[in-house]
């Protein structure tokens, strides 16, 4: 049995201007032990997702429908309760901007030790030497002064370790890291993103790994979901995402990143603007600014199809490729649509 | 590009830059955020400046267009030095500069036309509320933004788009010269392309040279015909972009570039990544000699005792690194 199980997952935000909704019909499963990566631009329902499997959304954010299970255990609906047992004990999450999720009133040992004290049936004597433990497990030099000191002595990096020790503490089953490394420069991320790995490795945890950047991804995911406003538009294996892409706005990302080979060459960008999730398109959400749209895509969005057993995509080009290869057949009456 | 008429359109020599940093009552101390930085950018040609947060690049980017004050230095345009407030007033019509933040860059007061067109008010570049319209409009089609745009204001536009009128503003002087300070860094992946390639296509219509400063090294390489890495205010490394990234040859440069995520899974496997210990010291207190001997694994006592000079090592590739030869072995 998979280790976290979302099933047709929707979270809605129920603002003035009417229902936005973040994260639409979303699902999928994760096993001990794995990386999954959800990659996505802005506003394209990634952190929303982590949130909706933590219950830490906003006032106006609501989880509408769906299923989310943990080790078989629902959780939606569950109550605080039990949500408050989940949080930081069996799932931990890592925040984008280590700058602003330290408290700077308090110093660095007093908030490992909070975690550790909520969680956990240890002393205050245990507490710290666990938070000693944790710190030094992250690689921060002299733990003991450490302990002492208050966020804004530590850097971009450091804070993001104690981010880490902390989420760690207690032992979790999944991790989710929420853009980890966005805020900070390429050596520090290749040396958090290098400890996340050896932790993950060492204590065989899970990792929900968020991220708009697909160097991230290639670097440590094994499976990758692909998000586009709100819904998943391709997901599989890391290998079978990046080299047999199977959705126009994947193909389009990777053909957008520049890499040595575009050096003194055009890109290819995707075009158009990020859709308006108030304004949400009948069909493909991705329709307005995919080169390669059909009468089709603008009037019906496509079903998940698996393109084989570790890769789905839900785009219609893949049923033209099938039926110009014959193997698909339709009849007559939706072929004028593929065009 | 036009390399063949190597013909620097701005040079920099021996640039420093320091702030004064309270330390307490009446007290001082200097931070050097740029040190001793010589470069010359030609005509037509985009130089891109990489480097961690904190390292100068933007303090560089910045004085050079004298928005700081030189501590001490010379910024040669054109063959003549800037120096004096005539010479500084001139020189703002012809070099202008892209910021990094389009959320944060333009007035949410002022309507598109009004931020246009604000530098051409300053510099009193047109006549006329026609003409001046006209020019603005001119301007927003250079970057794909259309007339119905010209009378909103910025928080009804993306990202990107911000970006774009920012580019705009930039253009509207007739500059020769643009700073650009990681204008792409705030934008998602798919709007980025669209940017540099706009990046690209003005700077062949208009005969643009651009100091491009951004910390994403993938962005940096497409678009730069040279490169130039900086360590805690001092230049460490510059050469052709092509070459930097086949054989850098300074060992700062050598971890920054292997430390670039790859979007591709098989090659990020195999990557063998040299990771830096610690952090960026403070440039408070910035090491003795070469500025980045306490992350270095091949420092010894000389590289603590004097700074290492900035030496061209092969045809247009200079380093800064006492150990050069003996690494690059």
């Amino acid at each position: 049995m998979a280790l976290l199980e979302v099933k047709n997952l929707k979270t809605s935000f129920f603002t003035d201007a009417g229902e936005v909704k973040a994260v639409n019909d979303v699902s999928f499963s994760l096993d001990r032990g794995k990386v999954l990566g959800i990659v996505g631009e802005s506003g394209s329902g990634k952190s929303v997702t982590a949130y909706s499997i933590m219950q830490i959304l906003a006032g106006s954010g609501k989880i509408v429908d769906g299923s989310i299970k943990l080790d078989g255990q629902e959780l939606v609906g569950a109550g605080e309760k039990v949500m408050k047992n989940v949080r930081g004990n069996k799932i931990s999450i890592i925040f984008q901007d280590p700058m602003t999720s330290l408290n700077p009133t308090y110093t660095i040992g007093k908030q490992l030790m909070e975690a550790i004290l909520l969680h956990t049936d240890r002393d205050r004597k245990q507490a710290y030497d666990r938070a000693v433990e944790m710190l030094r497990l992250v690689n921060v030099n002299e733990p003991e002064r450490r302990m002492k000191q208050y966020p804004y002595e530590f850097s971009g990096g450091m804070r993001q370790r104690v981010m880490i020790a902390m989420a760690l503490a207690c032992e979790p089953e999944i991790l989710i890291a929420d853009e980890p490394t966005t805020a900070l420069d390429v050596t520090i991320q290749a040396q958090i993103l290098e400890l996340m790995g050896s932790l993950q490795k060492e204590l065989g945890m899970a990792i929900i790994m968020i991220t708009h950047d697909l160097g991230v991804v290639a670097q440590i995911c094994d499976e990758v979901i692909v998000m586009y406003a709100g819904s998943i538009c391709e997901q599989g294996t890391a290998d079978e995402i990046f080299y047999n892409p199977c959705h126009e706005y994947t193909k389009g990302l990777m053909r957008s990143i520049p890499t040595a080979d575009t050096a003194g060459t055009k890109l290819q960008p995707i075009t158009g603007t990020p859709i308006d999730l108030l304004n949400m398109p009948k069909g493909c959400p991705f329709a307005p600014r995919c080169d390669n749209a059909m009468k089709i895509c603008i009037n019906h969005r496509a079903e998940r199809m698996m393109i084989n057993e570790n890769h789905a995509a839900t785009c219609w080009m893949n049923v033209k490729k099938g039926v110009e290869s014959g193997e698909i057949e339709l009849d007559t009456k939706g072929g004028d649509d593929l065009g | 590009m036009t390399l063949a008429e190597k013909q620097p359109l701005i040079e920099v020599k021996h640039l420093k830059e320091y702030f004064n940093i309270s330390t307490g009552m009446f007290r001082t101390k200097p931070l050097k955020a740029v040190d001793d930085v010589s470069f010359a950018i030609n005509k037509g040609e985009t130089l891109g400046l990489v480097g961690e947060s904190g390292c100068g690049k933007t303090t560089v980017g910045r004085t050079l267009l004298h928005l700081y004050k030189p501590t001490d230095g010379e910024i040669i345009y054109e063959g003549k030095q800037i120096k004096s407030r005539e010479d500084i007033k001139s020189f703002r019509k012809k070099a202008t500069m892209v910021f990094q933040d389009p959320y944060s860059s333009l007035n949410p007061r002022m309507t598109v036309s009004d931020i246009i067109g604000e530098p051409l008010d300053v510099h009193k570049l047109t006549k006329g509320k026609k003409e001046r319209m006209e020019r603005i409009l001119e301007l927003m089609s250079y970057v794909g933004l259309n007339s119905e745009h010209a009378a909103r204001y910025a928080h009804e536009f993306s990202g990107g788009q911000r970006q774009r009128i920012g580019i705009a503003r930039s253009l509207a002087v007739n500059p020769d010269f643009i700073v650009c300070d990681e204008p792409v860094s705030a934008l998602d992946v798919s709007i980025q392309a669209q940017v540099i390639n706009m990046f690209d296509e003005l700077q062949e219509k208009l005969n643009l040279t651009y100091l491009f400063i951004a910390h994403d090294l993938l962005v940096v390489r497409h678009i730069s015909d040279r490169i130039a890495v900086m360590y805690l205010g001092r230049m460490v490394e510059l050469a052709p972009a092509a070459e930097i990234y086949d054989r850098p040859l300074h060992p700062y440069s050598q971890s920054l570039l292997s430390a670039v995520p790859v979007p591709d899974p098989k090659v990020a496997r195999a990557n063998k990544r040299i990771v830096l210990t610690g952090d960026i010291p403070s440039p408070l207190n910035a090491p003795s000699g070469c500025p980045f001997r306490t992350r270095c694994k091949y420092a010894t006592e000389k590289c603590a005792e004097s700074m290492p000079p900035f030496e061209e090592i092969s045809t247009g590739h200079f380093v800064a690194c006492h150990r050069v030869a003996e690494i690059n072995d």
